[in-house]
C-alpha cells in the first residue's frame, strides 16, 4: 500500500508539471480527461514521464485503459520492475 | 449606415517594452532595442551580426508556466499581445460572448514570417539525440505557422474565421488587411489581427547572413539600424508582437467603445519580380500604396505621413521612398521605427500599424533613430532627432516581404 502512494504521489509530480494541476488535486478516483481537464497530447507527456520514472511500459492500447489517476497507479504497481 | 473600420485596442511586446505605451514611449524618446547577442551559438558559428533586437520582457514572465510550456516562444508573444489588445478594447477576459460579441461574429488573424522555428530545430534535436519517445506531443502545434492565430482563436472562442496569412515581413500589416477585408463585407463584426515572431536562432541569423541582409556593425549594437542612413549595412534580427482590435464601426460604437482611430483603407499587391529583392523601380510597392488610397477614398494631399517599412538595407530603404513618390507625392513626411525595434519580420508591420494610429491620434511622428547623414536619393523630409508634432489627416503604414509582397494601410482619425 505504502508502494502505491508513492506512486500517487510521483504522479501527482508529473500531472501538476505537465498540466498544471495542483498535486492534491490528484486523487486516485479522478478522471484525467472529465476531472483534471488533460488533453490527449498532455497523456502522452504523462505517459512518457511516468514510463522513465517508474520504469514501466505504457503501450498505447493500455494507456487508453488508463481513465483515472487510480487505474493509472495500479497499472505502474503491477508492472514496475 | 457605416461601413467603416475602426481601431478599438491595441496591444504589443517588443524589444522596446512589454506593453503598447512603453514600446510607444521608446519610440518617442529615440531608445533602442538593439543589444550584444552574446550566445554560444554566435560563437560557435562566428556569425557575422552579432546583434538582435530580443523581447524587453521574456513572455516567460507573464505566462503561467504550463501555459508556456505549450507554446512556442511566437505563440507565447501572440497571446500576450492578444490579451492587451481585448482587454483594451474594453472586453473582459475570456471568450467574447460574455461581452456580447457572437463567437460566430469574431474571427482572429495573426500572421507570422516564421512561425515555430525554434520548436521544429529543438524538437529535432530531441529526436536525433534521444529518440522517438522525447519528442513532444505538441511538437506539430507549436510549429506550425497557424499557431498563433489558432491558439489566440481557441482563447477567444472566435468562430467566424481563424487565420493567418504567411508573407514573410509583409504578415502582420496582411493580417489588418484581411481583417478589414473580413469587417467590410460583413463576415465578422470584430478581428483580433496582428503578427507574431520570434525567430532568433542560428540557422535564421545564419541564412539572412549569407542573404548579406543584415548589419555587422557588432560593435555598437544601438546604433546598428539605421534606415536611409549613408552608412546603413543591413537590418537587425527582432522579435515581437502587435495586435489589434478591428470593429465595424457600427459595432464598435453600439457598445460604447474608446475608438483610437480608423483603419481607412488596404491595398495589397505582389512585385512578382526578385524572391527576395524588391523592385527598384517600386512599382509593386506603389500599387499597394494607391491601392490603400483609393480603398480608403483619400486623395494623395490627404496623406501627411508615411510610416515606412524601410529596414536599413542599402536597396530598400531608397526603392520604398521612391514607391511613395510615385503613389502619393514628396510632401509626406516619413519614419522608420526599425531604427528602434530592428526587424520584427512577421510582427513588424503590426507593431508599425500601431505606431501609425498612435501617431494621428496623439499628433506625433516618432524619429528614425540613428539617422545622421540622409541617402541623398530620399526626397522627402524624414523625421530625425527628436519626436515632431504634427496634425494628421491621414497616414499610411507600408509593409513589404521577401517574396515579392506588398501591403499598404491608411489610417485616419476616430
Amino acid at each position: 500500500m505504502a508502494e502505491k502512494e508513492e506512486i500517487l504521489s510521483g504522479l501527482a509530480e508529473i500531472v501538476e508539471e505537465v498540466a498544471g494541476v495542483a498535486q492534491d488535486d490528484v486523487t486516485a478516483e479522478k478522471s484525467f480527461v472529465d476531472d483534471l481537464d488533460i488533453d490527449s497530447l498532455s497523456m502522452v507527456e504523462i505517459a512518457v514521464q511516468a514510463e522513465d520514472k517508474f520504469g514501466v511500459k505504457i503501450p498505447d492500447d493500455e494507456l487508453a485503459n488508463l481513465k483515472t489517476v487510480g487505474d493509472a497507479v495500479n497499472y505502474v504497481a503491477a508492472n514496475a520492475k | 449606415m457605416s461601413n467603416d473600420v475602426v481601431i478599438t485596442g491595441l496591444g504589443a511586446t517588443t524589444p522596446l517594452g512589454g506593453d503598447v505605451e512603453t514600446t510607444w514611449q521608446g519610440l518617442l524618446t529615440g531608445r533602442s532595442g538593439v543589444s550584444a547577442l552574446d550566445t554560444e551559438w554566435v560563437r560557435k558559428f562566428d556569425l557575422p551580426s552579432k546583434i538582435a533586437a530580443r523581447l524587453a520582457v521574456e513572455p516567460t514572465e507573464i505566462l503561467p508556466r504550463v501555459q508556456a510550456r505549450r507554446l512556442d516562444r511566437c505563440e507565447q508573444v501572440a497571446m500576450i499581445a492578444a490579451r492587451q489588445a481585448w482587454s483594451d478594447a474594453g472586453f473582459s477576459a475570456g471568450n467574447g460572448a460574455d461581452d456580447g460579441v457572437e463567437p460566430e461574429r469574431l474571427a482572429v488573424i495573426i500572421g507570422t514570417g516564421i512561425g515555430g522555428a525554434t520548436t521544429l530545430l529543438d524538437q529535432d534535436d530531441l529526436l536525433e539525440n534521444t529518440g522517438l519517445r522525447k519528442v513532444s506531443p505538441l511538437t506539430v502545434p507549436m510549429l506550425m505557422p497557424n499557431g498563433p492565430a489558432a491558439h489566440v482563436g481557441l482563447e477567444l472562442k472566435a468562430r467566424a474565421g481563424v487565420h493567418a496569412p504567411v508573407s514573410a515581413c509583409a504578415s502582420g500589416a496582411e493580417a489588418l488587411a484581411w481583417g478589414w477585408r473580413m469587417l467590410r463585407t460583413g463576415e465578422a463584426d470584430v478581428v483580433v489581427a496582428g503578427g507574431a515572431e520570434a525567430a532568433i536562432a542560428a540557422i535564421t541569423m545564419a541564412g539572412f547572413a549569407q542573404a548579406r541582409t543584415m548589419s555587422t556593425r557588432n560593435d555598437d549594437p544601438e546604433r546598428a539600424s539605421r534606415p536611409w542612413d549613408v552608412n546603413r549595412d543591413g537590418f537587425v534580427l527582432g522579435e515581437g508582437a502587435g495586435i489589434v482590435v478591428l470593429e465595424r464601426e457600427e459595432f464598435a460604437k453600439a457598445r460604447g467603445a474608446r475608438v483610437y482611430g480608423k483603419l481607412a483603407g488596404i491595398g495589397t499587391s505582389a512585385d512578382s519580380y526578385h524572391i527576395t529583392g524588391p523592385d527598384p523601380e517600386g512599382t509593386g510597392q506603389a500599387r499597394a500604396i494607391t491601392a490603400a488610397l483609393r480603398s480608403a477614398g483619400l486623395s494623395r494631399e490627404d496623406i501627411g505621413h508615411v510610416n515606412a517599412h524601410a529596414t536599413s538595407t542599402p536597396v530598400g530603404d531608397v526603392g520604398e521612398t521612391v514607391a511613395v513618390r510615385k503613389a502619393i507625392g514628396e510632401h509626406p513626411v516619413l519614419t522608420a521605427p526599425k531604427g528602434a525595434l530592428g526587424h520584427l519580420l512577421g510582427a513588424a508591420g503590426a507593431v508599425e500599424a500601431i505606431a501609425t494610429v498612435l501617431s494621428i491620434k496623439e499628433g506625433i511622428i516618432p524619429p528614425t533613430l540613428n539617422l545622421e547623414n540622409p541617402d541623398p536619393g530620399v526626397a522627402q523630409d524624414i523625421v530625425a532627432g527628436e519626436a515632431r508634432k504634427v496634425d494628421l489627416k491621414a497616414a499610411v503604414s507600408d509593409s513589404f516581404g521577401f517574396g515579392g509582397h506588398n501591403v499598404a494601410l491608411a489610417f485616419t482619425p476616430a
